[in-house]
């Protein structure tokens, strides 16, 4: 089977397919991409469905080459992505050719980059996903981040259908890489700098200071992020009165607030089941945004009714099935270039 | 045990989680009775065969289900407010007890010393000699509630109101893997080894989740778990690889 060697790994390097559903009953998280828009774009660009595993790549990315020629895409946070030296655009595919160096650099903005390939990656399926459970360890490759060495496999599955336009320019031009035309895709509109969110269960429960403080201070991200929880540092929140909760399911997003006060947005890593009052729902249109944030980012919060946020919620589907065709037709057109700056 | 519920007046209410879930409601007190209609509700959802429906995930008193909002029209009320009506509908027909699995598991726990660190304290807090701790929590057998945390990590009760106890004041920053642990009326067993805030008694040399098996979970939802004391000797004779 091909595969993408590692030559450095970046920090957090990992396989994530679009999650592990069906065993949160036996306390196996979900998992599954932090930015679901860019992971959804990335596979849609390169022609894969929507749940092929892609590569996660946290505040910094691999150096890697490919053992056969691959199709590949890069979206999320602008990092300086180049092949042999010369920069690559991200949100298009790329012919890769066997052997060129891929080396994903300095990040510019954002937090997370996903690298898809055509195919997808094909490490093994744990409980039916590729998904990475790095707490638990399995799934992904080996059950954690990438290292220096590792092995990635890449479908090969795609060896009987009929070249793409692009991997016939790449063969003929002898080229390290041959870039198709970008894919112009952008989440759908949302409010500077605030994420919007539906009230929880326990909103009442919080004082009128705190509902105040949330809507209206601003929040820093805490370096003590991590794939389970974006946590907060800012004014803290208090209740009326202490809170006991019986633990109940928690989805991505569930903004919960343990006794110190302090916000944690729950994120893809969360545990199925949680026990700390929760003052809202991050709107999940806006969670890729959230999962773009790095420590010392600041957030606000603006409150949208349950309505509005399932409206939007629609949109940002729509929006990904619009970018889907969009991909489609860059990918079988003829590419445009070979290596413009990005 | 086989039968049939019903939902009582207030119980049953649903409220959306964010646009893509939505919780059933049961009680608010984390004991039997609560737990046997959760998971009686649980199987009636799993059984309904609603579109769009991902997931079940029953707690200690609510059901979440998780969908696909996509699976419903897009004119008219929103998605959580038509999946409610849906599991209002199936839920409003009596309801069949889901089939206890009739298992009574003996889970060999050695107490007290390194692997029960916090046996003493509970003992003192009770009111009772370590004896009657280790005695009181074996004695009865606890039915399996629920699992989170970790993989194959369950949450049993109900614990003999004796042991009254809640989480420790200050939380450890690390639990060994097989800890048997009580807190509010409730018994578990770390299934991975993690920070953790409640009273580890004991400690079991099972692996309670293993992938190679199937399925993974050694434990089930509705297994009586009756702890049995073994020695430390014993412990390392049947400690199992994770």
């Amino acid at each position: 089977m091909p595969f993408m060697k590692i030559e450095r790994a970046g920090l957090f390097s990992q396989i994530q397919d679009l999650g592990r559903t069906g065993h949160q009953k036996i306390g196996v998280s979900v998992n599954g991409p932090m930015d679901e828009w860019s992971h959804r774009l990335a596979n849609a660009i390169v022609g894969n469905a929507d749940d092929c595993a892609v590569l996660e790549c946290t505040f910094s990315g691999p150096r890697a080459a490919f053992t056969e020629d691959t199709v590949v895409a890069l979206c999320g946070a602008r990092m300086q992505v180049t092949i042999d030296g010369r920069r690559v655009p991200l949100n298009c595919a790329l012919y890769v050719r066997r052997g060129a160096v891929l080396d994903i650099g300095r990040r510019i903005d954002g937090a997370r980059i996903y690298l898809a390939v055509r195919g997808g990656f094909a490490t093994p399926r744990v409980l039916g996903s590729r998904s990475t459970n790095s707490r638990a360890g399995f799934g992904g490759y080996d059950g954690r981040i990438l290292r220096a060495g590792d092995e990635v496999p890449v479908a090969d599955a795609r060896r009987g259908d009929a070249p793409l336009r692009l991997e016939k320019y790449g063969v003929q031009s002898g080229l390290p890489f041959v870039a198709a035309r970008p894919v112009a895709a952008v989440p759908p509109a949302a409010p500077e700098g605030r994420v919007r969110f539906i009230a929880g269960p326990q909103w009442a429960a919080f004082t009128q200071d705190a509902q105040a403080d949330f809507v209206s201070r601003r929040y820093l991200v805490s370096p003590q992020s991590d794939r389970m929880g974006l946590r907060l540092k800012g004014e803290a929140l208090t209740l009326q009165r202490p809170l006991e909760i019986v633990s109940e399911a928690t989805v991505f997003g569930t903004v919960q607030v343990p006794p110190d006060g302090l916000p944690i947005v729950l994120m893809a890593d969360r545990q199925s089941s949680g026990g700390y009052p929760k003052i809202g729902y991050v709107a999940g249109a806006d969670l890729p945004r959230l999962a773009q944030l790095q420590p010392n980012d600041t957030l606000g919060f603006q409150p949208i009714s349950q309505a509005e946020a399932e409206t939007l919620w629609r949109a940002f589907v729509r929006k990904l099935a619009a970018a889907r065709e969009a991909a489609a037709l860059a990918l079988s057109a003829n590419p445009l270039s070979h290596g413009p700056a990005a | 045990m086989t039968g049939m519920c019903q939902l009582l007046p207030g119980q049953g209410q649903i409220e959306a989680v964010g646009e893509r879930c939505v919780l059933i409601r049961l009680g608010d007190k984390a004991d039997l009775q609560t737990n046997q209609v959760v998971q009686a509700v649980t199987a009636q959802v799993e059984r309904s065969g609603i579109a769009g429906i991902v997931e079940v995930v029953p707690s200690f008193t609510s059901v979440a289900v998780h969908f696909d909002p996509m699976a419903f029209d897009a004119d008219g009320d929103p998605p959580t407010v038509l999946l409610a009506r849906l599991l209002q509908r199936a839920l409003q027909q009596d309801i069949p007890l889901a089939e206890d699995t009739g298992r009574v598991i003996e889970v060999p726990a050695c107490y007290g010393g390194e692997f029960g660190p916090d046996l003493e304290e509970v003992a003192a807090h009770c009111g009772l000699t370590c004896d009657e701790v280790v005695a009181l929590h074996c004695n009865s057998p606890l039915r399996v509630y629920t699992f989170y945390f970790a993989p194959g990590n369950p949450f049993s009760g109900p614990l003999d109101p004796r042991l009254n106890i809640g989480r420790r004041k200050s939380p450890r920053i690390k639990v060994e893997v097989g800890s048997v642990a009580i807190a509010n009326g409730l018994s578990s067993i770390y299934a991975a080894t993690s920070p953790g805030g409640w009273n580890v008694i004991a400690r079991t040399p099972w692996n309670l989740f293993d992938l190679r098996s199937d399925p993974p979970n050694r434990l089930r939802l509705g297994d009586r778990l009756k702890f049995k004391p073994i020695s430390a000797e014993q412990y390392r004779q049947l400690l199992e690889p994770r």
